[in-house]
């Protein structure tokens, strides 16, 4: 159904929750929601990139059936629900999926504090994993002199897929296999990060959401109380990605 | 009709007073490093508060063995061998509501990143590889050491976990939220400025 502010305009606002979110046409609803300010979670979501949809925690629901708001292109008139009991819900599971397949122990993590999952989960009040550990035992690739590679944990969120192709225009990493069996391959002839043409200055190095790729020699330099998400929320869609230049950057 | 006004109207007469019996609580640390206890007395004077409401059963406070019946039992740590898993078991028996407390407790945390390597190449490295150590020497193998897991495990793998309190270690404003909820009668709830997982 198409609404209208007036007898003359088209409207272009949708409902997000009951309040009206204005967009442009090709926004997606994730799009619009952020440049309002209204937090919808994410993690394989960013501003500065095409979506990937594979993450699934900006599921919505938009006129009553689930859709993934980074990819859900936003229309007048639509009814958009985010912050439901259902839809946290849903969300927090998500999240402890993630974190049991994977090795996301926060005190060991360089990126802690600054993690946009672990921000994530703590904003969805996750307090333990439910699910039954995986416990991985993958591959750490410390081959490259600056950056660190720790697949154990990967949530294969495709950012530095694409902010290598779409940014650095290099192609250094891609996602490889199917299912459980899924991981992040490296664009060399070893298949080794050292052996790639990634530079730490590249948006691909620094924009992983997690631990996954480490800028080396940097580890625990801001002190616990003046990390990213020690002084800004998780919900402030302008504190978390408002560039691409990584999560040492004060947002402020 | 009548003029009373509902804000005036009597209040009901006083219900009488329960006798309150105290929460009876043990805590025990398994495969962790103790932060969690040394974190929970980080209440500091606010112990004397809540000394109020709560006695001790089993724990390094009271330093009894054996835990009896208990309203809350807390345990930090992860399940790292046979002794541990009889422990967490003889809790959630004998515990009303059993919380796990802290990042080993809850994903095995730091004990849990020997996970990744086989034990006997983990038992080889500490006792016989080891820089410093003399040839032949042997991995213990006495009777009444307890068995180790394969694997270090979180403890709702193994008994029903009713709470988890995140964190290595919790902070002490957690424990107090935690506490004092319970024993006012709400459903803990962290908020999400508490929950941490470092």
């Amino acid at each position: 159904m198409t609404r209208y502010t007036n007898s003359s305009q088209p409207a272009t606002t949708f409902s997000l929750d009951g309040e009206e979110v204005p967009f442009t046409p090709g926004d997606t609803v994730l799009q619009a929601a952020h440049r309002v300010g209204r937090y919808i979670p994410h993690l394989c979501w960013h501003p500065g990139m095409h979506p990937h949809g594979s993450c699934r925690l900006c599921s919505i629901k938009v006129n009553g059936r689930p859709a993934a708001a980074c990819t859900a292109l936003a229309s007048a008139g639509l009814q958009v629900e985010n912050q439901t009991p259902a839809m946290q819900a849903q969300r927090k599971a998500l999240l402890q999926m993630l974190f049991v397949e994977g090795n996301h122990f926060c005190p060991s993590c360089e990126r802690s504090g600054n993690c946009l999952l672990q921000a994530t989960a703590s904003h969805h009040e996750m307090e333990g994993p439910h699910f039954e550990e995986f416990y991985p035992a993958r591959p750490v690739d410390a081959s490259h002199p600056d950056v660190l590679l720790d697949h154990n944990r990967c949530i294969l969120c495709g950012l530095c897929v694409r902010a290598s192709q779409a940014q650095d225009g290099k192609d250094v990493f891609a996602i490889a296999g199917h299912g459980i069996e899924a991981h992040l391959v490296v664009n060399s002839p070893s298949g080794k990060l050292g052996d790639s043409a990634l530079s730490v200055d590249d948006s691909a190095a620094q924009i992983c959401p997690v631990g996954a790729l480490l800028p080396k020699r940097r580890g625990f330099e801001t002190p616990i109380g003046e990390r990213r998400y020690d002084r800004h929320s998780v919900a402030d869609a302008h504190t978390q990605e408002a560039t691409a230049q990584g999560h040492e950057e004060d947002p402020t | 009709m009548s003029t009373a006004h509902p804000h005036h109207a009597p209040a009901p007469p006083p219900y009488p007073a329960l006798p309150r019996r105290k929460l009876k609580v043990a805590t025990c640390s398994l495969a962790g490093c103790f932060g969690c206890h040394m974190s929970f007395l980080d209440i500091d004077e606010r112990i004397l508060q809540l000394i109020e409401h709560v006695e001790f059963d089993r724990s390094p406070l009271t330093d009894l063995k054996e835990v009896g019946r208990c309203d809350l039992g807390l345990i930090e740590g992860g399940l790292c061998n046979a002794e541990n898993v009889e422990v967490l078991r003889d809790f959630r028996r004998q515990c009303h509501t059993l919380v796990a407390v802290g990042a080993c407790a809850i994903t095995g945390g730091l004990p849990a990143q020997r996970n990744a390597m086989s034990l006997p190449h983990i038992l080889g490295e500490v006792y016989q590889q080891r820089e410093g150590l003399k040839t032949g020497c042997a991995i213990p193998n006495d009777p009444e050491l307890p068995l180790l897991l394969r694997q270090v495990r979180p403890l709702h793998e193994v008994v029903q976990i009713d709470y988890f309190l995140p964190g290595c270690p919790p902070s002490a404003d957690s424990f107090w939220v935690f506490l004092t909820d319970l024993i006012a009668g709400r459903t803990p709830r962290l908020a999400s400025g508490p929950i941490r997982y470092d």
